[in-house]
């Protein structure tokens, strides 16, 4: 549940009515959460609260944004919402995998504080397995977007502009069958039930994944975070010309030693 | 009735994860004449194996909690078995829920791996074991080492706890041990006598000489498990 941060117990909630929910979906190359990273870093956001659940890996470590000596020391845990009034955005960032047999219940957690903080709409990164792309989808562009039925009618025609490519879906039973079509986000963690629960749940809803393999996922990170871009604006191009905004995108202090320690002189 | 600590009133819980920092207690703080059992949390998972040692250290898949008789606000948990990620909530709540929060103060001690410790160098040529602490916002005092800097993270029980304190605005601070030692181990143990200038455990702390006998004990405990050449 939401708790947010501040002095006394009784501090009131935040209003979030009308705000755009972004967060990520734990999966595959932890590519949505970095990109939330970069997020949260480059708008300089602030937390306003806590998403306490028994649904998460506890974890703790200092401020991950912290710019200088004296931002350092503020505790963080393992998800944390960030907020930034002026582009009405809320951030959720998860930091540890899931305990097992709680996706469910996080889900049901998460889109019941959605609906009674009365978010406009949720945007969820996200990535899936490279591997199991099919011969098409092997070419092209590797972003994918997905939209709820109620977003679909609000937005549908600036994806169309964007020239933005949809989730295919897959079939059901290839090889045997290829009439009956379903959605299969492998590697996507809670993606897919997050989505098929925001549908039946009338939420308005939007899915931004790449496809992706585990290894060094920073350039994802900045791939998908500049997908979100061209739809959201958030940052915007400081010179005339270029298109690629990757250098404004401020890297976290903790995107650090993130391959291993030094190495030990003796080995040379 | 609360304790007096300079000019605040808390009432102190501390905390010992592992058999290294349970030890701590057991040579440096705890005795049968000034504490009482007063709690115990009983748990299971895959990793709780019974100990072949006895009497020094509580049994391996029990909490234990200990209340100090001449001031019942001061309570200390030893914790030698490991809390699965699946329980470490239930264990929150259940041993949460059953405190007074007012004017609660938190301590933690735990141990970790020191090839864990993410560090620019290598660890080869890091000094250990040694001392990191991590704190609430509401935690004002002095720590007694570093603080734990980043990418460093803190996992398990105490990252629970400390989480916990931090969400619900409970003074907290953890201090965790970086060793290269798993075992019960006198050099780590002794690793936290750091912690008995604070405050707190200055006040708590046993007579010296009673101490050195107690890490003696887990000194003879330990060589007869390691001589494997004899």
């Amino acid at each position: 549940m939401f708790i947010p941060c501040g002095r006394g117990g009784g501090s009131a909630a935040p209003d979030f009515k009308g705000f755009t929910l972004l967060m990520p979906a734990v999966s595959v190359g932890n590519v949505g959460q970095l990109a939330i990273d970069l997020v949260i870093s480059t708008l300089d956001m602030t937390k306003v609260g806590y998403f306490y659940t028994d649904c998460l890996v506890p974890m703790v470590g200092n401020n991950p944004y912290a710019t200088a000596e004296e931002n350092s020391v503020e505790l963080s845990i393992n998800a944390e919402v960030y907020s930034l009034p002026s582009k009405k955005l809320v951030v959720l960032q998860i930091r540890s995998p899931f305990i097992k047999n709680k996706y469910r219940p996080f889900c049901e957690t998460l889109l019941s504080w959605v609906k009674s903080s009365k978010f406009s709409r949720v945007l969820l990164l996200s990535s899936s397995h490279a591997y199991q792309r099919d011969d098409e989808q092997l070419l092209g562009t590797p972003l994918r977007y997905l939209l709820t039925p109620d977003l679909e009618k609000a937005v549908g025609g600036r994806m169309k502009e964007l020239n933005w490519k949809e989730m295919e879906k897959v079939a059901a039973y290839p090889g045997i069958n290829n009439t009956d079509k379903v959605l299969h986000i492998p590697g996507g963690g809670i993606t897919k039930l997050l989505f098929t629960e925001s549908c039946s749940e009338g939420i308005q809803m939007a899915v931004l994944l790449k496809f992706c393999s585990e290894g060094d996922n920073i350039p994802d990170a900045f791939v998908l975070v500049n997908y979100l871009n061209e739809w959201l604006q958030l940052i915007k191009s400081e010179s005339k010309n270029s298109t690629d905004l990757s250098s404004q995108w401020k890297i976290p202090s903790s995107w650090r030693l993130l391959f291993g320690n030094g190495l030990p002189p003796a080995l040379f | 009735m609360a304790t007096f600590f300079g000019e605040v009133v808390v009432a102190p819980f501390v905390v010992a994860i592992g058999r290294n920092a349970a030890a701590f207690l057991s040579s440096f703080i705890l005795d049968s004449v000034c504490w009482e059992v007063v709690g115990v949390v009983k748990l299971w998972n895959e990793w709780c194996r019974t100990s072949s040692t006895t009497k020094v250290l509580p049994t391996d898949s029990f909490c234990l909690f200990y209340r100090l008789i001449s001031d019942p606000t001061v309570l200390l948990c030893q914790c030698s078995c490991y809390v699965a990620e699946d329980q470490q909530f239930q264990w929150l709540e259940k041993v949460f829920g059953s405190m007074q929060k007012k004017d609660l103060q938190v301590t933690i001690l735990s141990t970790c791996p020191v090839a864990d410790y993410k560090t620019q160098e290598s660890t080869l040529t890091l000094v250990s074991p040694f001392l990191r602490a991590l704190k609430t916002k509401e935690f004002q005092e002095q720590v007694c080492c570093p603080l734990l800097e980043q990418p460093n993270i803190v996992r398990d029980l105490p990252a629970a706890v400390l989480s916990y304190c931090q969400v619900w605005q409970i003074p907290a601070v953890l201090y965790q041990c970086y060793t290269d030692v798993i075992k019960l181990d006198t050099v780590t143990i002794e690793a936290f006598k750091p912690l008995l200038s604070s405050q707190l455990l200055k006040s708590l702390a046993k007579d010296a000489s009673e101490s050195t006998k107690i890490l003696k004990k887990f000194l003879t405990t330990g060589e007869t498990h390691n001589n494997i050449y004899i």
